[in-house]
């Protein structure tokens, strides 16, 4: 159903009490917004001198610095959780019930602790002085049992004569799996697998709580070492950040979207799972299988 | 077991912490996410405007960045002085409200067109038609993702405890500075949260089992 439906083409009274609430919406938008920026520069937050430390080479090469190790700490951790997503999967689709029960055990596990803890625990336990592979080693952990959840329910998804024209043609299961059903099962979650990977980006933030020097510490470190006016350049260093990643994101979930507007265009009858389908915590396979039913507007859909 | 005995004090407040911050900024996130369900499919573009660009930006923006605004520059605006735990909810609370909001939106579009119809032809309002005809049919489609949201939620209040709120993670780190083993620290955690996530759960379920319908 769309929006419309819920009222009527509005008539003259009607125009005149949408455009009252319009104004008056807009009014209270713009006069919190206007609260905001009066109190932050009368705290001499927006003084052109906070916003100048971006000026400086030494803090632009900083800001360099922390978005390259976020990128690798992400790169990494999707490399990573995607041959775990794979491995997972296939071994929860097993025949042999200890191999799938482990798998099981597994993904349930590491998908209900919160991924801060893992990465914690692995950097306290393991790889205290390596901070990027304690990052990206727990990254994967979490997310390689959410790809995997997803990827199973890509296998499922394939259409029974796939596997069983497979079968009769004489290949053995492995042949099955990697020739037949995992590259069906990614193509149809491919956008479910881009949104996880936007999750994926968005965590490595959590590198900032081991020292990781990415970009949310570096920022951290930015406006904590430098001194405007007397005061920490807090607001002016969040803004520029947060920029920074809500770019990347949103970037990652258009690559999402425009994959799944492609496929929808392709006729080869496997459809393909909605790009913003919530996938983390509880029951990932039935929110992935059971939310086509519409798409919200971009992706990064994942609660994480 | 030595871990969880000797400092059974800290993991009790620790705990308790998680289920307080959980709870709190999960009403947060309903009321609000609820809200801007309301405002995506009102008539007034301005409204529509605000939802979308909330859901937008909030979805595609770290939790942690999204802490550190609300720890390092909420307080320059509004109110300071606020505790670290009504900050810590708040920032939890609004994050996850864009999520509820896109479920609720996404639960709206599943009642039949024919009901709103049949609300509109009868003269009822939009709000009439939202709250007595659209939602409550919404609410029994809305509630297994709802509840994959909340435990996300309290997954993500970890994230708190490195903002100073007392909670598990807090815990988990006072521990490890302490010098004590960080298997069984984590197993203990681990165990806690699942209690909390495992209670959710379970409510959900017996919330769904309550408003199933034939249908």
């Amino acid at each position: 159903m769309s929006a419309s439906v819920l009222y009527d083409a509005p008539g003259p009274k009607a125009v005149v009490r949408n455009r009252i609430y319009a104004v008056v919406g807009s009014l209270a938008i713009l006069a919190l917004l206007a609260v905001s920026i009066v109190r932050l520069s009368d705290k001499g937050h927006l003084a052109p001198e906070m916003w100048d430390i971006f000026n400086y080479s030494g803090i632009r090469q900083n800001i360099a610095d922390g978005v390259v190790a976020t990128l690798k700490a992400f790169g990494l951790a999707a490399v990573g959780s995607l041959v775990l997503g794979v491995l997972l999967a296939v071994a929860r689709l097993s025949d042999h019930r200890p191999v799938r029960w482990a798998a099981t055990a597994f993904v349930e596990i590491f998908r209900s602790i919160p991924l801060l803890i893992t990465i914690y625990g692995v950097w306290v336990g393991f790889l205290t002085d390596y901070s990027m592979w304690a990052l990206a080693l727990g990254l994967s952990i979490y997310n390689g049992c959410v790809q995997a959840e997803v990827l199973r329910a890509g296998v499922n998804s394939v259409p029974k004569g796939q596997r069983e024209a497979a079968y009769a043609l004489g290949m053995r299961k492995t042949q099955v799996m990697t020739t037949v059903l995992m590259p069906q099962a990614v193509r149809a979650m491919l956008p479910t697998i881009i949104s996880q990977l936007v999750v994926t980006l968005k965590d490595t933030s959590l590198g900032f709580i081991i020292l990781y020097p990415e970009l949310l510490q570096t920022a951290r470190l930015i406006a904590s070492n430098t001194q405007v006016n007397g005061q920490y350049p807090y607001v002016s260093t969040i803004v520029v950040i947060g920029t920074i990643y809500v770019a990347m994101c949103l970037a990652l979930s258009g690559l999402a979207t425009w994959i799944e507007r492609r496929g929808r265009r392709a006729k080869t009858g496997i459809t393909m799972g909605a790009a913003a389908a919530p996938v983390t915590a509880a029951d990932p396979v039935g929110a992935v299988v059971g939310s086509g039913t519409d798409a919200p507007d971009g992706p990064g859909g994942t609660t994480n | 077991m030595n871990v969880l005995l000797d400092n059974f004090s800290e993991f009790r407040d620790g705990f308790i912490g998680t289920v307080e911050i959980t709870a709190v900024s999960s009403v947060i996130a309903l009321v609000l996410g609820l809200l801007l369900a309301g405002f995506r499919v009102s008539p007034v573009p301005p409204l529509r405007f605000f939802g979308t660009a909330w859901v937008t930006l909030l979805r595609n923006t770290p939790l942690t960045l999204l802490f550190l605004v609300f720890f390092f520059v909420v307080p320059e605006i509004f109110f300071p002085g606020m505790s670290p735990f009504l900050l810590g909810s708040l920032a939890l609370g609004f994050y996850t409200a864009s999520f509820v909001c896109e479920t609720v939106r996404s639960g709206i579009n599943t009642v039949p067109l024919g009901q709103a119809e049949a609300a509109r032809s009868i003269g009822m309002s939009f709000t009439q038609t939202l709250r007595l005809i659209v939602l409550p049919q919404a609410t029994r489609t809305v509630i297994p993702p709802l509840s994959s949201i909340f435990i996300a939620l309290t997954k993500n209040s970890a994230i708190a405890g490195a903002f100073s709120v007392t909670e598990l993670f807090g815990w988990q780190k006072l521990m490890s500075d302490q010098g004590y083993d960080i298997v069984p620290v984590f197993v203990w955690v681990a165990l806690g949260y699942l209690v909390v996530t495992f209670a959710i759960s379970g409510a959900f379920r017996l919330l769904e089992s309550r408003m199933e319908v034939a249908r």
